[in-house]
């Protein structure tokens, strides 16, 4: 390698930086040690749990995975562009709330409960937005009050609208049943229901990596995580960037919330506290920077898959399901550690 | 050439936070074609002097004019509008992304219609790597990110993107502070390749061997005021290095060195003693 040194006349590229191979290369990728310790998992308790080998059993693994993984697109996204948002788990059930006792209260059409949830939530996205851009503040501290803010008034509005801690049966109204097709219809594949939410999943999915690494936006969300004043230096509008992905998280909030009204037909009102971690460990799992600047949606979705296939496996198995934390805690560390590993020694190689 | 209007005239100007008085009484004018060098210690103004140039800061007093109309910029984006475009000591390059997407940052190549409207990765990927190849730059790996190449590396990518994006005045903020020998010598070879473009270069240093190998014309900042203001024929790089080291003043500190020398380590001494 060293004898080009003399052989290279002008002055050429530094010889000290030798071009990756392929497979370097392919590991180098953010996603790379999330999609192998999702594989090890899956082939773990395909060998341990026999239930586990059913087709339906696959299905279902996809159903819990895109519950997780529709909340984990938008995640990953703000993650790259440097920002958290811990109120993301509660705002779903904000937005089922209001979708499902404006409906319920006024007697409406429920898509125009749809409708109102669908300005709650880009609101309370763009409300964190134009918190953090204007204060300056960390977003830990801004969402951390939002999450705190929803949690309360979920709890309180609810029982001062319904008298109870969940809200009424919507399921006798008039647009009930074209709602439900759209955000919670089985879809029967050869013999097997697919709940619709894996598809929109997968569409979430494809949309969000199109727009990270082939769009102008996707170009701001690497370079506003990456160095937020380089970027505004070279004319990024960095402000519309950081409250959009904040937006982007409203809005699969909302869809996520729209899920949960129409799969159970009521929302219990202190419910998705919690989930707004899982969502984060999904992106860092999935190799993407706690610190911003780096990672994917496909490696956001991986980390979702994972989740599902832990969930899901944990109940074909025969265990106690009270397991499935601890075991994303060790996931987590053990992820992150993976991927750091994997990091240093693409860049070494 | 056409050289001889200053494209950036400034007369007079002055800055002040709050009341620390930044920047007084300097005028400057930056010719195209020309590398003008200011040079100064910390503290002396140099930044503050950039960053009204570059529209970071607007300043307070005196005049600001570019191709002799005065301006008034209220943000950087401004005075890129008119050309004047500004490598950072920071370099304004995001590390973790790779060199092609750094060089079309904020200016994007695009192509399709709005909904599915996308960047045109072949040419700009095309583009970064020839305008590279222009300025003498051969990277092993367009894709690699920013972060891994050198710190000269990455001054002459930002000084190509600047450019490259249409830069009549090219503002240096201490291009080669950081940077090796070699490393600085590479960087002084662009400063030299765009004002043989003819590119007005104002290059910032505190380093008076690398103004002279490359500038036209001189302005040494002390305190906030024009210390020095000469052309090239007027002065050798000793008189320049003395006015950078803070000339009269040096020559102070030396005798009082000198006097200070004996009384100071007696009084030392005696306390030891007790």
């Amino acid at each position: 390698m060293t004898d080009t040194i003399e052989a290279a006349p002008p002055p050429r590229l530094d010889e000290r930086v030798g071009r990756k191979s392929a497979l370097a290369r392919l590991f180098a990728r953010p996603e790379a040690g999330a999609l192998a310790g999702a594989i090890i998992i899956y082939v773990f308790f395909f060998a341990v749990a026999p239930p586990f080998r059913n087709a339906s059993s696959f299905t279902s693994v996809l159903y819990v995975s895109s519950t997780y993984g529709l909340m984990a697109v938008p995640v990953s996204l703000l993650m790259i562009g440097g920002e958290f948002d811990l109120s993301a788990g509660v705002a779903v059930i904000t937005s089922s709330l209001t979708a499902s006792m404006f409906d319920y209260q006024l007697g409406t059409n429920v898509w125009v409960g749809v409708g109102v949830a669908l300005l709650v939530s880009l609101g309370i996205g763009a409300f964190n937005g134009w918190l953090l851009v204007r204060t300056g503040l960390p977003s830990f501290l801004v969402t951390l009050g939002t999450f705190l803010i929803l949690q309360g008034i979920n709890l309180a509005v609810t029982k001062l609208v319904t008298g109870n801690v969940a809200t009424d049966d919507i399921s006798d109204m008039a647009g009930f049943s074209s709602a439900h097709a759209v955000f919670a219809a089985d879809i029967d594949i050869a013999g097997t229901n697919v709940n619709v939410t894996v598809f929109w999943w997968i569409g979430f999915v494809a949309l969000g990596t199109w727009i990270l690494l082939r769009t102008k936006v996707g170009n701001w969300i690497f370079a506003v995580g990456g160095k937020q004043d380089s970027a505004r230096a070279v004319g990024v509008p960095v402000r519309r960037s950081k409250i959009g992905l904040f937006m982007t998280v409203g809005f699969c909030a909302w869809f996520m919330g729209m899920h949960e009204l129409f799969h159970f037909n009521t929302v219990q009102s202190g419910e998705g506290v919690g989930n707004e971690l899982l969502y984060i460990v999904a992106a860092v799992v999935g190799g993407c920077l706690l610190t911003g600047g780096y990672g994917s949606v496909v490696g956001g979705a991986i980390g979702a898959l994972i989740f599902g296939v832990v969930t899901q496996g944990v109940v074909y198995a025969g265990w106690n399901p009270d397991w499935f934390k601890a075991f994303v805690g060790v996931m987590l560390l053990l992820a992150t550690l993976v991927n750091m590993w994997v990091r240093v020694q693409a860049n070494r190689r | 050439m056409n050289a001889d209007a200053p494209v950036v005239r400034l007369t007079d100007v002055g800055k002040r936070y709050g009341n620390i008085l930044a920047l007084s009484g300097v005028n400057l004018a930056v010719r195209q074609g020309e590398v003008t060098c200011i040079l100064g210690d910390n503290g002396a103004g140099k930044s503050t002097l950039i960053k009204i140039i570059a529209g970071l800061h607007p300043h307070d007093e005196g005049s600001y004019a570019v191709d002799g109309k005065e301006v008034r910029f209220g943000s950087p984006r401004e005075a890129l509008d008119v050309g004047i475009s500004t490598v950072y000591q920071d370099l304004a390059l995001v590390p973790l992304m790779p060199v092609w997407r750094n060089f079309f940052l904020g200016s994007e190549l695009t192509t399709g219609v709005w909904p599915v409207r996308r960047l045109d990765v072949a040419r700009m990927r095309r583009v970064a790597d020839e305008e590279l190849r222009t300025m003498g730059i051969e990277l092993p790996d367009i894709d690699a990110p920013v972060g891994n190449l050198s710190g000269g590396q990455m001054q002459v990518v930002a000084i190509a993107r600047a450019i490259h994006f249409g830069a009549r005045v090219l503002i240096l903020d201490e291009p080669t502070a950081a940077l090796g020998v070699k490393q600085s010598g590479v960087v002084l070879k662009y400063i030299a390749a765009a004002r043989d473009a003819g590119l007005g270069v104002i290059f910032i240093t505190h380093n008076p061997q690398h103004a002279f190998l490359v500038g036209n014309h001189f302005a040494v900042l002390h305190l906030g005021r024009m210390d020095l203001d000469a052309r090239r024929e007027e002065l050798t790089l000793a008189d320049l290095t003395r006015h950078m080291a803070g000339g009269a003043e040096l020559a102070e500190l030396e005798t009082e060195l000198r006097e200070i020398a004996a009384p100071e380590i007696g009084v030392v001494s005696e306390r030891a003693n007790t």
